[in-house]
């Protein structure tokens, strides 16, 4: 009976232990190498301020109408969001098409891979930086927001776009093609119809993240309720803290509420 | 045949008023947008140039600047692993008192919940003031920033696995007289383990990334380099430093991924 059992080789019976050894060494590394500052005297007074600033919020910050209030800095903020991922969307398929691969293409496949490292690129490049650099471009405000938010949404957009197309059901596109259809027919009437309800859902969920993104951008100077938060923090002045995180709670929670309905309609 | 019998289309299907009152609100919402933006393109393409200035200056970087950015990218990828890690110690037993099956008390699963959604609205460099304001300035602001993002993030993925497992195991060991610590050790543990650290993984490429830009508001890492060489004009310097991040998140993605398609 015993020679049935299978004898586990060397590698496989103790190779737990050679990983565990390097995940242990990485966590060596990475405790040895930060430095803990420790926290400074004033933390457990600084953080007992800002509960009590979530609990006893500047209600008068929230509309005063002079536009600097919270509620028309709100706006702003969803409007960022909102522009920039429509401009985002627009921009994003091009370059959906571009890193998409054809079924009959190979894994390295020079169009589809130079797309693919592009996006990666967008992704990857910081947003914060973007939003500085147009700045430069058109000055403070929040134009330099949504300006950010459409390039760097590309990143996430296209490759989403992409995997879509990779993804989805050719039928339509044959039909079309043996009755006749041109290219154009075929693009047209065949694949955007088809891919329409999933670009969709995608640009909602983007605008989820958009507004997350968009809510911090004013921390640069790029527009929304950013600046003023950032202002707050560093003057200390905890009740305005304390309406604003609210402000960004409820603004965030309602957002994923209805763009989740909606998503759920849509496929 | 009876011509009463062909259904009528009412008529805001003939004229396919949803449609378009839907049309019209999307553009009204567009049109309110740009003015509340002020988005002005003839500005924008009259200042291209200065944007095209500072493209071909960041298109030269300053590679002897590299051996500067060595130790605060190591700093970024320490940051995050640490704090990805507290996040997920404080995760696991938020995540099962979030869990639908093991958890039949809906006052505690909502109480959980609604505290975990709220930690998830709050983006990164939100948090990332809140904490240099709080600690002080340096890595240690970054790690906690880190550690509350990751909470939120990880402890949704965590309970959504756990509902999803398969209650037999469960059952067979409440049958034979288990208590619910034991449940959990030895039917819920052994089916989850793969999808927690394929997740963990998954959210510590996140934090890299993340990590990558907290500095700027004095948390630590390589965002502190990224703020100076901005603030200073040194978009050579800026290069540099978004080259590294480029690599260090390409690295980090590729060996992650390759472990979670192993655990797969």
């Amino acid at each position: 009976m015993t020679e049935n059992i299978k004898k586990q080789n060397f590698a496989a019976r103790y190779g737990w232990i050679f990983w565990a050894v390097i995940v242990l060494l990485f966590y060596v590394w990475s405790i040895t190498g930060l430095k803990f500052s420790g926290l400074q005297e004033s933390a457990g007074e600084v953080s007992k301020s800002i509960v009590n600033g979530l609990f006893h919020p500047e209600w008068g910050y929230f509309y005063d109408g002079s536009g600097e209030d919270l509620f028309s800095l709100i706006i702003q903020t969803l409007a960022i969001a909102f522009l920039g991922t429509f401009v985002s969307a627009i921009l994003s398929v091009p370059f959906a098409f571009w890193a998409a691969r054809g079924l009959e293409e190979n894994k390295l496949h020079l169009r589809s891979s130079s797309g693919k490292f592009v996006l990666v690129f967008i992704r990857t490049f910081p947003e914060l930086v973007l939003a500085i650099m147009f700045i430069k471009a058109v000055g403070p405000g929040s134009f330099a927001g949504v300006l950010a938010v459409s390039i760097h949404s590309i990143g996430m957009l296209g490759k989403l776009f992409g995997e879509a197309i990779e993804n989805m059901d050719r039928g339509s596109e044959e039909a079309i093609q043996s009755a006749g259809g041109s290219k154009a027919d075929m693009w047209l009437l065949a694949t955007m119809p088809t891919i329409m309800p999933e670009f969709l859902s995608y640009t909602l969920y983007r605008f989820e993240i958009a507004v997350r993104s968009a809510s911090i951008l004013g921390m640069v100077g790029a527009g929304g309720i950013g600046t003023p938060l950032l202002f707050a923090i560093q003057t200390r002045n905890w009740p305005r803290v304390g309406i604003i995180l609210l402000g960004i709670i409820v603004m965030v929670t309602m957002i994923d509420l209805i763009s989740g309905s909606i998503r759920k309609k849509l496929v | 045949m009876d011509k009463d019998l062909i259904p009528k289309r009412t008529f805001v299907q003939k004229y396919h008023v949803k449609g378009l009152v839907g049309t019209f609100i999307f553009l009204l919402l567009l049109w309110g947008s740009a003015v509340m933006t002020g988005v002005n393109w003839g500005e924008f393409f009259t200042n291209l140039d200065q944007f095209f200035d500072l493209l071909s200056r960041m298109a030269h970087p300053a590679w002897d600047y590299t051996n500067i950015v060595i130790q605060p990218i190591l700093e970024t990828i320490q940051m995050a692993l640490i704090g990805t890690t507290i996040g997920t110690l404080i995760a696991i037993p938020f995540s099962i008192l979030a869990a639908r099956n093991l958890i039949k008390n809906a006052v505690v699963r909502g109480v959980i919940r609604f505290i975990l959604n709220l930690v998830r609205t709050l983006p990164d460099l939100l948090l990332a003031a809140l904490f240099v304001a709080i600690v002080g300035i340096g890595s240690t602001a970054g790690v906690w920033t880190l550690a509350v993002f990751s909470f939120g993030m990880i402890s949704k993925l965590f309970y959504e696995t756990i509902e999803t497992i398969d209650d037999g195991p469960l059952e067979a060991l409440r049958a034979a007289g288990a208590n619910n610590v034991q449940v959990v050790v030895f039917a819920v543990v052994p089916q989850v383990l793969n999808s927690f650290v394929s997740y963990f993984l998954y959210t510590f490429e996140i934090n890299v990334r993340a990590s990558t830009v907290l500095g700027y508001l004095g948390a630590g890492g390589i965002g502190v380099y990224l703020q100076r060489s901005l603030s200073s004009f040194r978009y050579d310097q800026t290069a540099v430093i978004v080259i590294a991040i480029l690599l260090i998140v390409i690295v980090i993605d590729s060996v992650s991924n390759s472990l979670r398609e192993r655990l797969q």
